[in-house]
This record gives structure tokens, C-alpha cells and sequence, in this order.
């Protein structure tokens, strides 16, 4: 079967997960992110791309950070933005997710930015979409269950450009909570599609997952062995409300193993960078000395994020 | 058909442009030719404000029918609009689109107090109500071909006919 990401033409249609896309659209997207930085910078931060154009942000799951940064990206691009926090409205009336895309497309929608618990949610959105011939109509994955988050794995990936200059001789960690994490999975494959040679995957055998190794990444269970030499180390959220069992003992048991301080971040490359996708919980996956020291780049990805977002947007609203 | 020399061209819009410009006016080459040729004219005529670059791709009017265009720069103006004489610099002017466009972009970043047009070559088509206060050639071209500005290794200028 086709790529269901890509028109005939092999163009990106919606964005739905960064598994099994070239490594020229991955490419294309954060070459196009750099002219839309420049327009936080203006006088009038819109441009016309998207004018007329109705973005609905269907979010099924609570988030702060990524539906403001969507709005604001869809908003800059003169795109009219109606945010939807299904949660609390239809579905808890018990109205299927299909009945409310449906309705949304009866109500002249170009755009869905679709957060969801269940993994394969945007999937099964864009598959109904193809299935009723709607191919006008562009399905933006913004996080769905354990699976996916293609726009954080891609505005990362920008972020390291940025520091780094290139991908090829990189060594790259991943810490944390990988099992529960759509963002490091969009990661791993970004990285891997971009060409990093080593990318290195830290935690506890309990918040890995079993086939991790088969994603093409280095295990380590160990900080201090895990971040030497290191250029680029990705932080991951600890999962609190996604965590089921007794996983860990407790987030200070967590912090005193894996947790990122001054001291253990030593052992990376002296010009290391620190991301973290947000939100932070401080003393519990990061100390606050290094969320707030001189390897820290996490508020330029916040920045980043919205470039990232328009191009993404612009891109797959255009083909 | 034979091409005019594109260096001799530079030369001569430079000089209309001496005429209508303080050393206050600034400029703003479209990408990627404009680009070229504002480089040169902002050297000739002294002028103290940075060069401006723009690339029109998010203002252009046929986005909804074919997309972006794979490769897009980022626009600078290193200098305020806001009051000033602006000149926009392009190598050819056709339709007038492109332009139109520029204005957009432009006045996204503040009110100048004028706008002027400085081209190479004016190869007919207007499908706007656009017109270059400044020009160093008019030509009338077949839809069916395009004229480019080139640049080689050595900076050199020219101008090249390709099929459409």
C-alpha cells in the first residue's frame, strides 16, 4: 500500500508519523523552517499562506504546550483556528470520533491537528478521510497514545541542526521514561532517517521497551556509561499520570539514577546541548541547574517549534 | 535573438538610479537575480543602509495551486521601513506578480514613505497595473520563453533565453 502520508505525486499530504519518510521530506521540512523564523521578527508576524483556511486543533488529550504552538503557527499563517477540546464536549456525550471528523469536514474544515490518547488515532482519521474522497483535507498527528509525535521528533531534529550544523557525526542520547514516550520514538526514527551514526537510548529496564534494540539504538542502563562523549542529550518526560504499575520506587528513587545533574552531564562532550520537550518536571528527570545552564537549549526548541510548525502546515497544505 | 550585455545594463540603471536616490534610500533585492543585481547597484551608488532581501514564496498568488516552492531564503530587512525611500530591485519584470507580492511583503514590516521599481529588462506581459521607475531595457518576449539573470564563478552578469 502507498504511503498514506503521500499524494500520488510523493509529496507529503498530512503528517503523521516520522516512521518511514524519506529522508528528503524530513529535509525539505526543516530547510523550510528557517525563512518562517524570521517572521516572529516583524512588525505583522502573519503571513498569507494559509488565509481562509479553517485549522480545527482536535484534542482528545489535554495539552498546553503544543496546541498553543499550533495555534499560534496556523494563526501566523492567516489560517482561522478553532480549538477543540473534545474531552469535555462530544465524545463525553458519546459521539465516535468519526461522527465528529464528519461533522467537522461538513463544516468546510481544511486542516485537523489531532492529539489523542489512543495510538493510531491521526491514522485512522486520514484512512476515513482517503475511504470518503476527501483528499483536500490535511491530518496533522500531534501526539496519538505511545506511538507518535512527528512535529516535536522534527522541530528537535531543528534544533540540533542548529547547534550542530550536521547529523553525520553525531552521537546522540535519549534518556528517561522510552517505553511510555511517542516523542522518543519520533526521534529515534528522525535520527536514524537523518543519518546519525550512534543513537543511544538511557533508562531502567522497566521504562524500556523489550524490542528497543531493534529500532537500530545502543541500550544502556547505566548514566554515567551512557552520556560519555555524547554531542546531544534528549531528555523525556517522566510519564507520572501514564504510569501504571509499579514501574519505579518513586521519583526521588528515579532522579538519583537517572536523573540529569551538573555532575553526570560532565560526561558528555563539553559542548553538549540539553533538550527536553516539555513540560519539565525539575528535580524529578532534570536538575534545575541544568535546565536553567549553558547547555540548556529548551526554550530556542519552544521558539523552533512554531518554524517547525508553519513549514510543516504550509508544506502539507500546499500539495 | 541577441541578448544585451547584462553588465553594461547594471551599469546603466545604476546611473538612472544616481538620479532618483539619496544616499538615505535603501534597497531590496528579490531573490535570487534581484538579489544579484541590488548587490551591485548598492556598491555603485554608496548607499548607507544595508541591503534588504526578500524572497516572495509566502506571498505569491499561485501557493493554493502549486505548493511552496522547495527552496525558500529568508527575507531580511536590516533596516527601518517605517518613513523611507525604498527601491525594490528584480532583474527581469513580466507579469508583475512577483512584485505585487514584494509590496506585500514589505509593507508587513512598516509604511515606507515611497516605493520604487529598478529592473533589468522589462520583457512585457503585464498582467498588473505595475511599471519600473527605473528600466535599462525593454524587450517584448514570447509567453513561451523566460529571461533569466546568471551569475558565473566571477561574479560576472548575464542574461539567458530558456524555453518556458
Amino acid at each position: 500500500m502507498r504511503n498514506l502520508q503521500l499524494n500520488q505525486h510523493g509529496e507529503l499530504r498530512h503528517l503523521l508519523t516520522i516512521e518511514g519518510l524519506p529522508r528528503d521530506i524530513l529535509t525539505a521540512i526543516l530547510d523550510m523552517a528557517t525563512p518562517f523564523t524570521e517572521v516572529a521578527e516583524r512588525e505583522v508576524k502573519k503571513l498569507p499562506l494559509l488565509r481562509g483556511k479553517s485549522v480545527f486543533n482536535l484534542f482528545f488529550e489535554p495539552s498546553t504546550r503544543t496546541r498553543t504552538t499550533f495555534e499560534i503557527a496556523a494563526k501566523r499563517l492567516s489560517a482561522d483556528v478553532i480549538n477543540l477540546n473534545i474531552g469535555a464536549s462530544s465524545q463525553a456525550k458519546g459521539e465516535t470520533l468519526l461522527d465528529t471528523v464528519d461533522n467537522l469536514a461538513a463544516m468546510h474544515a481544511d486542516m485537523f491537528v489531532v492529539r489523542h490518547a489512543q495510538s493510531g488515532a491521526a491514522h485512522f482519521i486520514a484512512r476515513h478521510l482517503a475511504a470518503t474522497n476527501r483528499p483536500d483535507l490535511h491530518v496533522i498527528n500531534a501526539g496519538d497514545g505511545r506511538h507518535a509525535h512527528p512535529t516535536q521528533g522534527l522541530l528537535d531534529m531543528y534544533t540540533i541542526r542548529h547547534y550542530k550544523k550536521d547529523f553525520t557525526n553525531l552521537r546522540v542520547a535519549i534518556i528517561g521514561d522510552i517505553l511510555h514516550s511517542r516523542v522518543a520514538r519520533s526521534q529515534i526514527h528522525a535520527l536514524t532517517t537523518l543519518g546519525v551514526p550512534e543513537v543511544r537510548v538511557i533508562g531502567p529496564k522497566t521504562l524500556l521497551p523489550a524490542q528497543v534494540g531493534k529500532l537500530g539504538v545502543r541500550v544502556f542502563h547505566d548514566m554515567r556509561a551512557g552520556l560519555k562523549d555524547v554531542d546531544v542529550v534528549m531528555m523525556l518526560r517522566l510519564q507520572n499520570e501514564r504510569m501504571q504499575g509499579a514501574l519505579l520506587p518513586s521519583a526521588q528513587e528515579f532522579f538519583k539514577c537517572y536523573g540529569l545533574t551538573p555532575s553526570v552531564l560532565e560526561c558528555a562532550k563539553a559542548d553538549a546541548i540539553v533538550l527536553h520537550p516539555g513540560p519539565m518536571n525539575r528535580g524529578v528527570e532534570i536538575d534545575s541547574a541544568v535546565a536553567d545552564g549553558a547547555h540548556a537549549v529548551i526554550l530556542p526548541q519552544v521558539t523552533f517549534g512554531i518554524a517547525v510548525r508553519m513549514a510543516v502546515m504550509s508544506i502539507v497544505a500546499g500539495n | 535573438m541577441k541578448l544585451p550585455d547584462a553588465e553594461k545594463l547594471c551599469n546603466e540603471l545604476a546611473a538612472q538610479m544616481r538620479l532618483g536616490t539619496s544616499t538615505e534610500t535603501a534597497l531590496v533585492g528579490i531573490h535570487t537575480g534581484g538579489v544579484w543585481l541590488a548587490q551591485r547597484l548598492h556598491a555603485a551608488l554608496g548607499l548607507k543602509q544595508p541591503l534588504g532581501e526578500i524572497d516572495v514564496s509566502f506571498y505569491r498568488d499561485d501557493y493554493a495551486r502549486i505548493g511552496l516552492h522547495a527552496q525558500v531564503k529568508p527575507s531580511t530587512i536590516p533596516f527601518d521601513v517605517e518613513g523611507r525611500h525604498i527601491v525594490i530591485v528584480d532583474d527581469v519584470l513580466y507579469t508583475g506578480r512577483t512584485i505585487r507580492a514584494a509590496l506585500n511583503e514589505l509593507f508587513d514590516y512598516g509604511r515606507p514613505a515611497q516605493v520604487d521599481l529598478a529592473v533589468l529588462v522589462n520583457r512585457g506581459g503585464r498582467e498588473l497595473p505595475i511599471s519600473a521607475r527605473f528600466c535599462a531595457h525593454t524587450l517584448q518576449l514570447d509567453p513561451g520563453k523566460n529571461l533569466q539573470l546568471e551569475r558565473d564563478e566571477k561574479n560576472v552578469l548575464s542574461l539567458r533565453l530558456i524555453d518556458a
